[in-house]
């Protein structure tokens, strides 16, 4: 690993050494039921109870509204599913956006095929919804607002608390899906007037595997796996102990001085933004300049596609991702870079890059070094490089 | 997710550019797929494939399906040439991965619209050959 410049953190995170550490007497030693009644059980409830507290903490709620997930994904199937059944006698339609990760977008498909009504709200060239949109989209029977916190492609980081306080004055469940924003930007649950937030832990030097969705008391919500009492009743199956005591101590990790690493990691995010713009002709930056998490850059660079740079650019050690096609198994480009105007052409060429602050100057400069000659090299067998310097000529 | 071949080829692609005054030219594919093929070609008096280059903007797959579709053209006849079809290029490179397959049927777009345009010029027929449907982006 060490070899490897890994510049995809918001794919996912390394597990941090003192969430391991915390994690690792769940697995053998202390590893009894968090629902049985013997003091065995007790410590491991004990530590599941713990975990709920750190993690309510860091969002200014209480322990009580916070419930342990498998991930990100489970949590947004639940908000949404469960908002649509428990609130379907008042109405049966849903605001969302286009940029949302797939998890929301499909769950509403899904939604959209059992009776219910979505509304897609589109986005500026940044990639921040209008609030004026989302006035004017909200009808007597709108239940559900679900707008994602940042965005995990372009980093664009949404008006939250202006969305939150319009839903709230209209008396309308306000969800976000903050998977990108967790653990990266501070978070207040009350300021913003959130109703349910998703988080997952990968995304924060945490394990895979676990998340949670904030559910504010007053929030009626459908269970959505059905079985045993856990999580006071709304989410059954014995918990993924180790896992939950690894998101605590993820969340404690990464609000510990997050502004100092926030600053740390936004310099040299824009030392990369700023590098690749001078050195890559034809090269352009996705999402707001200010308006974005710390960590994330997204690029277009034009004349050659996605996949092909991922693979030149991991031949020489570096992890990065795109919004390209041939990443998916689709034929279209990312959805995100088409709601924020691109033509497909443009959005098949994009490179993400998402910094943490571990990462160094040092690394950022061999990877626009690395990118330059990979893009050279594609250009130079692109036929759209060579039609566009024939037409300059 | 790729075989070594597709990677090798994919790193050193052969034939890479542009043939000045070539006998023919197929351009495949579309840049909202995410792929373009175009296939250069010169034909000797003898009616044999003699050089053969290529530029492609797509994935790995699109890069290494051109460069092998080069390879096995060149020193063919124009005829011999219909023979090297999609699956000709998969075996020659060991396989691609199921979501690419179409980067294979790209390359034998290419071949054959660069084919066609040969024998229109040169007012001739090769057996097998249709017309090719050159944006077939729009059709997987």
């Amino acid at each position: 690993m060490s070899d490897i410049i890994y510049m995809d953190n918001a794919a996912t995170t390394k597990v941090a050494p003192e969430v391991l550490t915390a994690m690792l007497p769940y697995f053998s030693e202390d590893f009894g039921n968090p629902n049985s009644i013997y003091s065995h059980g007790a410590k491991a409830l004990r530590a599941v109870t713990a975990a709920r507290k750190q993690i309510a903490a860091t969002l200014n709620v209480a322990a009580e509204e916070i419930y342990f997930t498998a991930g990100g994904t489970e949590s947004d199937n639940w908000a949404i599913k469960g908002v649509c059944e428990a609130y379907a006698g008042k109405g049966r339609h849903i605001i969302t956006s286009k940029i949302e990760h797939h998890a929301i977008l499909y769950t509403c498909e899904y939604m959209e095929q059992n009776g219910y009504d979505v509304t897609y709200l589109g986005v500026d060239e940044n990639g921040i919804i209008c609030l004026d949109e989302l006035k004017r989209s909200i009808r007597p029977d709108t239940i559900l607002i679900s707008i994602g916190f940042a965005n995990n492609e372009i980093g664009t980081i949404q008006p939250i608390g202006e969305i939150g306080l319009i839903a709230r004055e209209r008396g309308i469940i306000f969800h976000t899906d903050a998977v990108q924003a967790y653990g990266h930007i501070a978070i207040d649950a009350k300021a913003c007037h959130l109703d349910m937030m998703s988080a997952s832990a990968h995304k924060l030097n945490g394990p895979k595997g676990v998340g949670f969705l904030y559910v504010r008391s007053s929030v009626k919500l459908r269970p959505f796996i059905h079985g045993g009492a856990q999580e006071r009743g709304r989410r059954a199956g014995t918990g993924n102990v180790p896992a939950i005591v690894g998101f605590g101590a993820a969340a404690v990790r990464a609000y510990t001085d997050l502004e100092e690493k926030n600053a740390k990691t936004t310099k040299l995010r824009d030392y990369l933004i700023e590098q690749v713009l001078r050195e890559i002709p034809d090269a352009r930056l996705n999402g707001d300049r200010e308006r974005r998490l710390p960590g994330n850059t997204n690029f277009s660079i034009e004349y050659i596609e996605g996949e092909s740079l991922l693979i030149m650019l991991d031949m020489k050690g570096i992890a990065a991702s795109s919004g390209s096609a041939c990443t998916s198994a689709s034929l279209d480009p990312s959805h995100v870079l088409l709601a924020i105007g691109l033509p497909h052409e443009i959005a098949h060429g994009s490179l993400r890059l998402t910094l943490n602050e571990e990462n160094t100057y040092a690394e950022v400069d061999t990877v626009v070094l690395a990118l330059k000659e990979a893009v050279t090299r594609l250009r130079d067998m692109s036929p759209l490089y060579l039609d566009a310097k024939k037409r300059e000529r | 997710m790729y075989t070594e071949k597709v990677m090798e080829h994919f790193q050193n692609p052969r034939n890479v550019g542009e043939i000045e005054n070539a006998s023919a030219i197929g351009t495949v594919g579309n840049a909202r797929c995410g792929d373009i093929m175009r296939l250069y070609i010169t034909v000797d008096e003898a009616g044999i494939i003699s050089d053969a280059k290529f530029m492609t903007y797509g994935c790995g797959a699109a890069i290494a399906t051109s460069s092998m579709a080069t390879e096995l053209i060149i020193g063919k006849t124009i005829h011999e040439a219909m023979t090297v079809t999609n699956q000709a290029v998969m075996a020659a490179l060991d396989g691609l991965p199921n979501p690419k397959v179409h980067c294979s049927l790209l390359a034998e777009q290419a071949i054959r619209a660069a084919l066609w345009n040969y024998a229109t010029q040169n007012g001739m027929e090769i057996e097998g050959l249709d017309e090719p449907v050159t944006d077939i982006g729009d059709h997987h």
